[in-house]
């Protein structure tokens, strides 16, 4: 009965949805008030009805309702809580309900704290987001119900993929979604301005807090699901440049430009129709990342929905959504009124060398994703795009981009001088190349690979080249401390956001670099009471032993780590064996230290008394994984900052020769 | 700084990059893609595999894994040939006798010497390119997926 409540509300939902995207439009452009206030009760009944049908799916999943066929065909009554509600959104439908319902609650959060918003701006952007929600609900409806039935019902579920039954996994999803979804924001924000035709200050003041939040879960959502790859699959890497990471990766990309380009029409007016193409791109993307993902047309590890019909659904909404928002760019850009001009050498500049550099990239992952794909269709053979590509093409575009990253900060808006801005940069430039040369001395020269030389050159660099803005901006050694120490206390929120945030990247290059320059590895069979020793860590195989776990069995072993003669650690990674599904998975045991993460993993027995045993020393990995946190941190703290929340909400009054919609 | 001059700088800039990555696509694009291929096209001497990273898929033949310590030795089918394969490391979790999996190495003399034995998250996942490649060979059991 609850699950037929789920399903009506969606339906409901469907319709409502529909009378939003119509009803307010219509209102906008007649200029009829009591049309375009109806935005506000839709987009109301939208997060209740959504949410009754999130509620209802859950309900069944907590239950262990399997007449539910979603239910039977993902969860299990023997699942502990934790991932039976996360099985929610383990699979297909639900995943596609999850979406919805973030969909909906934004469109919620428009009309809560979007008072001060202009209501023509407000209703057309909502009606936007309503024909998001109708497109996503006819095709949860349509091809992908998660409330059929299964008569008659199983006694148990077939359980939910083993692998995805942890914590990081479970959180995922609703972080990547709650990205993906906010990147709709913008979308609809930059539809409703070109329908308007107007693009100021006050919109890009409203549009920056909602694509900076998308762009925080997003990292979040990434970072989660590149450290379970990290410890759960037990291959020690953490970025394959699977498709669907790079699906993740490329509005990442584009969000990121649209954030840095968002400001530049905040504060000088200018970079407009460029501002408005980056968010349509990077919703786009987004789509193209869930099309990707779910319609199972590359070979990837989340390809769950194989139905043809749904991937030509999901095509045809994507063609709709980006080809019509093209369309209407192409038609409407023109008429924005271009603003405040700049000269190359100024901050508007190098944040327009940000964005093309970031675009460009954005561009190659596509390429590269979508290659296969095309080879495929041309017959020009099976290929695999993989790593070694992206490393290639990629990585070199993103060297000048870090690179300006410390100089963009330090140079002034309209016009700024270059050798200025080098000048206060020589300490930085200086320690860049004395860590470039150290690098190069303790590697042994050519023995460690040349690029890890520059990795970490360009991680000082950008590092120092914060520290130096910050210096910069409250006067340190040029003024009185005293007085440093007031200015620092009156930061603005922003400015520490974006200090943290350079900071936190420049963290994450250095422990990229160290990871991926200088892991050490050894895969070998080990005897019982064997010691191999990688890194300057010996590891003694003690024991091998069967455990039960709640719903797996698995064979544990005991490794004594020791370095320099002294106990370091007692590791035991596991190899499991679950029952529902019958599925066998690695867990990896891992010692965090600063300078690197001892990882060690077991396999099955060799065959020769031994067991296959591959044990790692990774340096560097915490790094990677405070830079992430250090960036959403920072995007947070800049998210509290108040000229977020108030001021400059009051538009310019209408020019009489400006375009009417 | 007019605004055709703005404009102008927009554009080198946009050419700049975008050449920077043409050219390094294409050069990536001509050594650093991996090629997929069945047995039969390797050992039919369809295709020219010498020296070059390539991907090898199919099914994993019943009965010839065969583990030395670290060392593993198994055979790939499509049903028509089979290609002995040669694997040091940890297999992945998934890897079973009769079940689809994609190798990428190099071909050695009459051996395929892989440097990775790739793992799918999902029992009954079977990679793109083995189920055409399978369909190809006439040896397709599975049903067609709707």
């Amino acid at each position: 009965m609850i699950a037929e409540i789920g399903h009506f509300a969606l339906i409901l939902a469907l319709a409502v949805a529909l009378v939003q995207a119509v009803v307010p439009l219509v209102g906008a452009s007649r200029g009829n008030a009591a049309w375009m206030a109806l935005s506000g009760p839709t987009s109301a009944a939208q997060v209740l009805l959504v949410g009754i049908s999130f509620a209802a799916l859950t309900h069944a999943y907590v239950t262990s309702d399997f007449s539910v066929m979603n239910v039977a065909q993902n969860s299990h009554t023997d699942k502990p809580m934790l991932y039976k509600v996360a099985g929610v959104w383990g699979n297909h439908e639900g995943s596609l309900l999850l979406w919805i319902t973030i969909l909906a609650v934004f469109g919620g959060a428009v009309t809560l704290f979007g008072r001060n918003l202009p209501p023509g701006l407000k209703s057309r952007a909502l009606a936007v987001q309503a024909m998001i929600t109708v497109g996503f609900l006819l095709f949860i409806l349509l091809t992908s119900n998660p409330f059929a039935r299964l008569e008659p019902p199983p006694l148990n579920g077939q359980g939910l993929n083993p692998l995805l039954q942890d914590p990081g996994l479970a959180f995922h999803p609703p972080l990547l979604y709650l990205g993906y979804v906010g990147f709709s924001m913008a979308f609809s924000f930059a539809i409703a301005a070109l329908i308007e035709g107007r693009v100021d200050a006050a919109w890009a003041r409203w549009v920056r807090p909602w694509t900076l939040a998308a762009w925080v879960f997003l990292t979040c959502g990434i970072a989660l699901g590149s450290w379970w790859a990290y410890y759960e699959l037990g291959w020690g890497g953490w970025w394959y440049w699977d498709p669907v990471e790079n699906a993740s990766f490329m509005p990442w990309l584009a969000g990121t430009a649209l954030l840095h380009s968002a400001v530049v029409v905040e504060k000088r007016d200018a970079l407009k129709s460029w501002t408005i193409l980056l968010a349509i791109t990077a919703f786009g993307l987004s789509l193209l990342g869930t099309f990707l993902v779910r319609s199972g047309v590359i070979t990837s590890v989340h390809a769950f929905a194989t139905d043809p019909a749904r991937g030509v659904f999901i095509l045809g909404l994507l063609v709709v959504a980006i080809g019509g928002s093209f369309l209407l760019y192409a038609v409407r850009a023109p008429a924005l009124k271009t603003g405040g001009l700049f000269a190359p050498l100024s901050r508007e500049g190098t944040l327009l060398l940000n964005n093309v550099l970031m675009a460009t990239g954005a561009g190659t992952v596509l390429l590269g994703t979508l290659y296969p794909l095309f080879a495929d269709a041309l017959n020009l053979g099976k290929v695999s795009v993989g790593p070694p590509f992206f490393n290639a093409v990629f990585l070199p575009l993103m060297v000048p981009m870090v690179l300006a990253m410390a100089v963009g900060p330090l140079m002034s808006w309209k016009r700024s001088d270059l050798a200025g801005a080098l000048s206060r940069l020589k300490i930085a430039a200086a320690l860049a190349v004395a860590a470039a040369i150290a690098t190069w001395v303790w590697q042994g020269g050519s023995l460690g690979p040349w690029w890890a030389a520059g990795g970490m050159a360009l991680a000082v660099w950008l590092f120092l080249g914060v520290l130096t803005e910050l210096a910069e901006r409250i006067r340190l050694f040029r003024a009185p401390f005293g007085q440093s120490l007031s200015r620092l206390a009156k930061l603005p929120r922003s400015a520490w956001g974006m200090t943290i945030t350079h900071a936190g990247l420049a963290v994450f290059i250095a422990g990229m670099t160290a990871s991926s320059a200088w892991k050490q590895e050894s895969v070998q069979s080990q005897k019982i009471g064997e010691t191999i020793t990688v890194a300057g860590y010996a590891f003694t195989l003690k024991d091998v032993q069967n455990v039960q776990g709640p719903n797996y069995l698995a064979s544990r072993g005991t490794f004594e780590v020791s370095k320099d003669g002294k106990p370091f650690a007692v590791m035991q990674p596991q190899k499991r064996q679950y029952k529902s599904p019958p599925m066998p998975t690695t867990e990896a045991a891992i010692e965090t230290t600063f300078l690197g993460d001892v990882y060690a993993v077991i396999g099955d027995s060799g065959g020769d008394g031994g067991y296959v045993t591959r044990l790692y020393f990774n340096p560097l990995v915490v790094w990677m994984w405070a830079g992430t946190g250090m960036m959403v941190l920072g995007g947070l703290v800049s998210l509290t900052d108040r000229r977020h929340r108030v001021g400059a909400p009051t538009r310019a009054r209408l020019p009489a020769h400006s375009v009417r919609a | 700084m007019t605004r055709k001059k703005r404009r102008l700088y927009f554009v080198i800039l946009g050419l700049l990059a975008v050449g920077t990555a043409a050219a390094l696509v294409l050069s990536a694009l001509r050594q650093d893609i991996v090629f997929f291929f069945s047995p039969t096209e390797i050992l039919e001497a369809k295709v020219q595999t010498e020296g070059r990273r390539i991907r090898l898929g199919g099914l994993v033949e019943q009965g010839s894994v065969v583990k030395e310590g670290a060392k593993v030795r198994f055979k790939v089918t499509d049903g028509a040939h089979a290609l002995p394969v040669e694997f040091e490391g940890l297999l992945p979790d998934l890897f079973r006798e009769g079940q689809g999996v994609v190798t990428e190495g190099r071909m050695g003399a009459g051996v395929f010497l892989a440097s990775e034995v790739l793992a799918k998250h999902d029992e009954n996942y079977m990679p793109k390119e083995v189920a055409d490649s399978l369909k190809k060979s006439g040896h397709w059991q599975g049903e067609e997926k709707k």
